[in-house]
């Protein structure tokens, strides 16, 4: 396992060193400074849209890493090839895969500590300027439970890139990113696939969408973003079990991607 | 025990999308390259070279057949530890220093920081890298890549360095410097398996060599076996000889050609029949002086063309 640790460590240089991570995270907190400007035009709802766009800009931006980067972890390496020199290394190729997930992991959680930072740093300087901002509002302008929400985004974007990491084992970039955000979509709309039954007269459709909604990834879970904005309660169980199943998911696809990477000729 | 082994080592590929037909890159290739020798694999662009290597180095699978490396199965985490390996035009991580690439590297091995970074400044300074190595990789000629690829493939002091075209991309110097680290590597007792189709290189270097060609491999053996048996004649230099004495030599056939090489002194071109000494007795017979009598063999390269040449055959299986 320390060899994982070793190549996600340099994954993370890699993320470091490249600029255009560094231009996402400018542009994040660029757009959340937008919406400070943004909220100060809204009378009576300026946190509220605040905290909206804050979130969907860190999940947004947090996607948007994971899926051109992971879709690149691979593919990059055998394009390149500078994993000629990295495999006849002493390691297995799974944990070499393993490593680079891990490594663009720790990229996301990083870039997405910062970007939350940066968020409740507005949040903070809007309640200082305006102190009696959160009297107009259900929740206070800092409230902790959109940590709940941000949690469940990073173990989200995980899974994406999980996903990522699977489909850039054996396909090219464009088919990997077109692959992974379609999945991402559709997970997005996965729990309509549990009732669509209901609204079907074929029974065979209604059994195979039933079979799409346990197969597919229900990204619509780890979506919080909208009641903690709206002080509604996330249970802690709640949070739980989807980080739970979450992982588990993450489980299944890294097995999937490093049983493919295992057998796959470097030409 | 020999050090790399392979036996019906076979690579098939599918080519094709209407009609997929099976294309042999490596055809039942039996190999043994005993430990501590430098061995060549020689061939044409094309003829499997760097297809063994990546079999060797696992990093594609064959099709049947089966390689060991120092009495193991390739792949082997243990074996890994034991080999180093150099890819054809090898390709870093650009963002990373020559320093910091071999750092990474030798830390996969499970070296201690201190070692991983004593490692990588001995061999960084082995291969002719000096102040470049704090410079990011992307800013590195060929050439340089080329000394960096050579110093990674040694940073665990393997028993066993797999060079893929190790020459390629170096200046004279360069070339002479690899050649020299080679020498200096198999007086260490490692083992060099080094692909290449520059056979000058093979010649000043190689105990033995195969010779690979269209996926198969045509010969396999020691460079002085090979060449000793490829005598195609004779160079005599002789001294005080007359122009009627050469006439009459050439007259009867024992000389094919002769070049005057100073007052008197000439350098004959002399047949495999009769033999030389024959000859040689009837000139000092007529007032001629041995300088010296050398044996005119088949180069490298002329044994290598004629076996490339016959190697014949496709390389397209029909589908069963």
């Amino acid at each position: 396992m320390k060899v994982v640790g070793l190549v996600a460590v340099n994954v993370f240089k890699e993320s470091v060193r490249d600029k255009v991570l560094y231009s996402i995270v400018v542009f994040a907190v660029i757009l959340m400074s937008t919406t400070y400007l943004i909220g100060q035009l809204t009378a009576g709802q300026d946190t509220k849209i605040i905290k909206d766009l804050g979130l969907a800009s860190i999940s947004i931006f947090g996607l948007l890493i994971a899926i051109f980067i992971g879709i690149g972890l691979v593919w990059k390496e055998v394009e390149k090839r500078s994993i000629y020199t990295l495999l006849p290394k002493p390691m297995r190729r799974q944990e070499f895969l393993l490593g680079k997930y891990f490594g663009l992991v720790l990229t996301l959680v990083i870039n997405i500590a910062v970007m939350t930072a940066a968020f409740y740093v507005v949040l903070a300087l809007m309640r200082r300027v305006e102190p009696g901002i959160d009297a107009a509002s259900a929740a206070s302008a800092t409230d902790p439970a959109m940590l709940k929400a941000i949690a469940l985004v990073i173990v989200e974007l995980m899974l994406v890139t999980a996903i990522a990491l699977f489909f850039s084992t054996f396909s090219s970039p464009f088919l990997s990113a077109l692959l992974t955000a379609g999945l991402w979509v559709a997970g997005h709309f996965n729990s309509d696939l549990r009732n669509f039954g209901a609204v079907v007269a074929s029974p065979m459709l209604a059994q195979l969408t039933r079979a799409m909604y346990y197969v597919l990834p229900n990204f619509s879970a780890f979506d919080v973003k909208s009641q903690v904005v709206h002080a509604q309660a996330v249970p802690a169980s709640y949070v739980a079990l989807t980080c739970a199943y979450g992982l588990t998911y993450i489980a299944l696809v890294l097995v999937g991607a490093a049983a493919i990477f295992a057998r796959r000729d470097f030409k | 025990m020999d050090a790399i082994s392979t036996e019906a080592l076979t690579k098939h590929y599918t080519v094709g999308f209407w009609r997929p037909r099976p294309y042999v890159a490596i055809d039942a290739l039996t190999l043994q390259v005993h430990a501590g020798e430098v061995f060549g694999f020689l061939g044409p662009n094309g003829a499997g070279k760097t297809t063994t290597l990546k079999l060797l180095m696992q990093l594609i699978f064959p099709t049947s057949g089966r390689a060991d490396i120092l009495g193991k199965p390739v792949g082997d985490l243990d074996v890994k530890r034991r080999v180093g390996y150099l890819p054809e035009n090898p390709y870093f991580y650009d963002y990373l220093t020559a320093e910091e690439l071999l750092v990474y590297f030798a830390s996969l091995f499970g070296y201690a920081p201190a070692e991983r970074r004593a490692r990588a400044s001995r061999l960084l300074d082995e291969v002719g890298i000096g102040a470049e190595r704090r410079l990011q990789l992307r800013k590195f000629s060929k050439g340089m890549l080329q000394r960096v690829g050579i110093a990674q493939a040694l940073i665990n002091e393997p028993e066993v360095v797999f060079l893929d075209e190790p020459m390629s991309g170096l200046d004279p110097i360069g070339r002479r410097e690899i050649r020299e680290l080679i020498l200096r590597l198999r007086d260490r007792g490692c083992t060099v398996f080094f692909s290449s189709h520059v056979l000058s290189d093979a010649e000043t270097l190689c105990s033995r060599v195969a010779i690979m060609a269209k996926g198969r491999l045509v010969t396999a053996g020691a460079l002085a076996d090979m060449l000793a048996f490829q005598v195609r004649g004779w160079e005599l230099v002789v001294s005080g000889l007359t122009d009627a004495v050469l006439a009459a030599a050439k007259a009867r056939g024992d000389v094919i050609d002769a070049t005057t090489v100073g007052a008197a002194r000439y350098a004959l071109e002399l047949p495999l029949d009769p033999p030389p000494e024959k000859t040689l007795a009837a000139l000092i017979a007529q007032g001629a002086s041995l300088v010296s009598l050398t044996p005119v063999r088949d180069t490298l390269e002329d044994f290598f063309v004629k076996q490339v040449s016959s190697a014949g055959g496709s390389r397209f299986r029909e589908s069963a």
